[in-house]
């Protein structure tokens, strides 16, 4: 199996897809000429040519709402937002159009769409363009959202993403591009959506960890183990649909629970993971769900409050702790 | 020295108080250990006393007002002394979260074993004493009178070292027996995860048993863990009383006992000591899905205790002549028909474990002696004295104490202990020349046995008419705990033994 990043790893499967199927097409700002702001597009516009690798004014409601319309009528776009922070303002297309369009016309239309590109933090670049939108898009009924914390996962997720006949909002992790790890060849080596993974077995506690959390969580793992403590990871992938089956079964076996997540903690996906693990497994536990989340404040740029911000192994490592009363 | 007086803990599960009235007024002089005012407590109506001199200068709480434990009620000091900076404080509220913590500190640093004990041992209005005094009614201004409280309260039980991190997750519980805070603290409610009470539930363990070493005492997984490694339920008691008497030698529990299949109909539970003191022991099985339907159907139709009634006829002649042979003995001995029945009564109860219980909804408690209320007609209407253990007692030691206590009955000078509890009643008419009739059980008991007149009837024995002595009785049944042939087979074995009183004998 070839080690690559996760970079390599998105850059190929929309290379494949698009090997695979001539409706799909990429657009977004920078996306062909600059071949994108993080080169996931590197190559593209030399191999499929300006009809289908198209860079965008910036103008994010209005190629959001190109695609949906090309989606309407049987393309299958690949719609790059620089950040998922710019994502925001086309919240319309994707919420009010994207996300409605099958229903509202009984069926008719499918939108086979994918809005993709990086969220959640970075390295200092603040508030604007820190943040974690996740929770936002997971809201909403007729929207798949798929966080790939791994390159394999990331590979297989974006095909199934573009494969799938509903809109899927498709958030990368800004400092997780240069990540590498094994991913398996094939063009047909798919990442089914609404599976979870277990990263990591483990009999005293559970960490339900997404995207950039997974690799601390795993980290925080190893730590744990160290002073006796066997903690399993398991990674959602998808936050929408989500596999509670995979985490419940998880709980069950562990009765301790820590969710960790980068985003803001109120009405966040971890407080909708709390919730579900109550109704489904409250025998279950031995104690609260506990939440570790990113600050609930705005991202600062100074480094050090901007580390603070951000859960990291120690803060993992002391809500195992805590959920497993070693404290 | 000016001095707060503070709401008391006047019960272990006191939270709040009532005062309901004050002894003394504002400007009264005051000694130590004078009543200074009533308090109604979750329990009870108690006194609370002065534990310092002075004058009563200021009253905080007014009658009938509800304060925490902890809050300050009044401030006793010196006719001239400035009380201004102790007022301020106690009205902002900061005395009540420091009282509460001392008086909390104070229980712990006593440990529950101190308060075992005195329950034990202490008469009960000596124990409120005591209680008062060791559980800090007041505290002096400065800290000094809070730190003596909690050393004369540690020096009843034994001392421990401050609470120290725990060092493993070993079989009992880091934070120390009795040292870490019982899981009942929050006013009475048992802090358990989830998870825990399931395991708890299925291997059968008495949570009541445990000391959770969660936070807030929460009992989690590894204490039941532990509590199954150890031996379950009588184990886990042990362990608290070793903690607190290190030079006993601790409690063997059988090593062959099975540890976690009991629950199911295997093995009967341990007895529980009760809280009333002298009460019956008793354990607490699962209601089974059939009894827990019979229970409900039946509580639909007559509801809330369903009733259902067995008569029987009972040959007297042996056991009217068993009495008057007893009573031409000795002089001094004067025993009734009745004393008979609640004998008997009482040795058929150990017979039948299924009448001498109680419908508890979730499960069937089931007593280990047999009390028998025996109801007693007064002025105002009517009251059940309890004869504890009757199947144990002669029958002349319990005709004393009927006699004793229906006596006391009518004077109104009973204590609630000495009725309530029975695990059985009997309700006599006899003397009324009632022939039979129907008695509603007293509620939690299962079972209430209603005794008519003793007279001579013509009867058939071996073919030829007779004279006897008959009297009838009436069991009524609570049928969510007994179906008709268990009370039918109960029936059976009073009347063998009354018409045959030589069965005592057996």
């Amino acid at each position: 199996m070839a080690v690559i990043t996760m970079r390599e790893a998105l850059n190929q499967a929309m290379r494949e897809e698009m090997h695979r199927d001539e409706n799909v097409f990429l657009m977004g700002e920078e996306v062909a000429a600059y071949q994108g702001a993080y080169k996931i597009s590197k190559g593209l516009l030399e191999e499929f040519g300006e009809k289908r690798v198209i860079d965008s004014p910036i103008t994010e409601l209005g190629f959001a709402g190109l695609g949906v319309g090309a989606a309407m009528v049987g393309l299958r776009p690949v719609i790059e937002f620089m950040t998922f922070n710019f994502s925001i303002l086309a919240t319309d297309q994707i919420i009010n159009s994207a996300a409605k369009m099958r229903y509202m016309s009984g069926g008719q239309f499918k939108i086979p769409i994918v809005f993709r590109g990086p969220g959640g933090s970075a390295y200092q670049v603040s508030s604007q363009h820190s943040q974690a939108l996740e929770s936002w898009y997971a809201n909403f009924p007729g929207i798949k959202v798929v966080m790939p914390s791994t390159p394999a996962d990331a590979k297989g997720l974006l095909k199934s993403a573009i494969r799938d006949d509903d809109p899927v909002v498709f958030i990368e992790q800004e400092r997780m591009y240069g990540n590498k790890g094994e991913v398996p060849e094939g063009e047909d080596v798919l990442v089914p959506i609404g599976v979870a993974d277990v990263k990591r077995e483990g009999t005293d506690a559970t960490i339900v960890a997404r995207s950039l959390m997974v690799p601390i969580a795993l980290k925080a793992a190893e730590e744990l183990a160290k002073q006796g403590v066997s903690v399993e990871v398991v990674d959602p992938r998808t936050i929408r649909p989500l596999d509670i089956e995979t985490i419940v079964r998880s709980v069950k076996k562990t009765n301790r629970v820590v969710i960790a997540e980068e985003s803001h903690p109120f009405c966040g996906v971890g407080a909708e993971i709390s919730a579900q693990i109550m109704e489904h497994a409250f025998d279950y536990l031995d104690g609260p769900v506990r939440r570790v989340s990113g600050a609930d404040a705005p991202m600062p740029y100074a480094k050090n409050l901007e580390k603070l911000a951000i859960p990291d192994v120690e803060r993992l490592v002391a809500a195992v702790r805590e959920v497993a009363y070693l404290n | 020295m000016a001095t707060q007086v503070v709401m008391p803990k006047l019960s272990p599960t006191m939270e709040e108080g009532q005062l309901t009235r004050w002894l003394k007024n504002e400007g009264d002089k005051v000694g130590v250990g004078e009543p200074l005012a009533e308090i109604d407590t979750d329990k009870a109506t108690m006194e609370a006393q002065a534990l310092a001199s002075g004058v009563l200068r200021k009253i905080l709480v007014g009658a009938g007002e509800t304060v925490p434990l902890g809050a300050v009620i009044a401030i006793i000091a010196e006719p001239d002394e400035d009380i201004s900076s102790l007022l301020s404080k106690a009205e902002s509220g900061k005395a009540t979260e420091e009282n509460k913590k001392s008086i909390e500190e104070s229980v712990n640093a006593g440990g529950d074993g101190a308060q075992v004990e005195l329950a034990r041992v202490v008469p009960d209005g000596a124990r409120t004493q005591a209680t008062i005094r060791g559980e800090a009614l007041s505290g002096d201004v400065g800290s000094a009178d809070a730190t003596d409280q909690s050393q004369s309260a540690s020096s009843g039980g034994n001392q421990r070292p401050p609470q120290s991190p725990p060092t493993t997750q070993a079989a009992a519980n880091p934070e120390g027996n009795g040292q870490g805070k019982r899981p009942s603290d929050g006013g009475g409610r048992l802090i358990v995860s989830p998870i825990a009470a399931r395991m708890a539930a299925e291997a059968g363990i008495n949570l009541q048993s445990l000391t959770g070493t969660g936070p807030s005492g929460r009992i989690v997984k590894r204490d039941i863990e532990a509590a199954i490694s150890s031996g379950a339920t009588t184990a886990a008691t042990a362990a608290d009383s070793t903690a607190t008497t290190p030079a006993a030698p601790p409690e063997e529990t059988p090593v062959t006992q099975p540890q976690i299949a009991r629950g199911q109909a295997a093995e009967p539970r341990p007895f529980i000591a009760p809280s009333v003191e002298g009460a019956s022991p008793y354990r607490d099985e699962p209601v089974s899905v059939m009894r827990s339907t019979i229970a409900r159907r039946l509580t639909s139709s007559i509801g809330p205790v369903p009733h259902f009634f067995l008569t029987t006829e009972i040959e007297m002649d042996r056991a009217a002549e068993l009495r008057r042979t007893l009573n031409a003995l000795d002089a001094e001995l004067k025993i009734s028909i009745n004393d008979l029945i609640i004998k008997v009564a009482a040795v058929a109860l150990t017979q039948h474990p299924m009448v001498n219980a109680s419908f508890q909804e979730k499960s069937v408690r089931f007593y280990e002696s047999a009390d028998i209320g025996v109801a007693v007609a007064i002025e105002e209407g009517l009251i059940t004295p309890v004869v504890r253990s009757a199947d144990r007692k002669s029958v002349g030691q319990i005709s004393r104490e009927v006699r004793e206590l229906a006596e006391r009955a009518r004077a109104r000078k009973l204590m609630p202990e000495e009725y309530t509890g029975a695990t059985f009643s009997i309700s006599n008419l006899g003397m009324f020349g009632i022939d039979d009739f129907t008695a509603v059980i007293n509620p939690p008991e299962a079972a209430i046995l209603a005794v008519g007149a003793m007279g001579p009837k013509a009867v058939v024995r071996d073919g030829e008419v007779v004279v006897r002595q008959i009297m009838r009785v009436t069991m009524s049944c609570d049928h969510r705990v007994i179906d008709g042939a268990t009370g039918a087979k109960f029936l059976q074995t009073l009347k063998k033994i009354l018409e045959n009183p030589l069965y005592l004998m057996t």
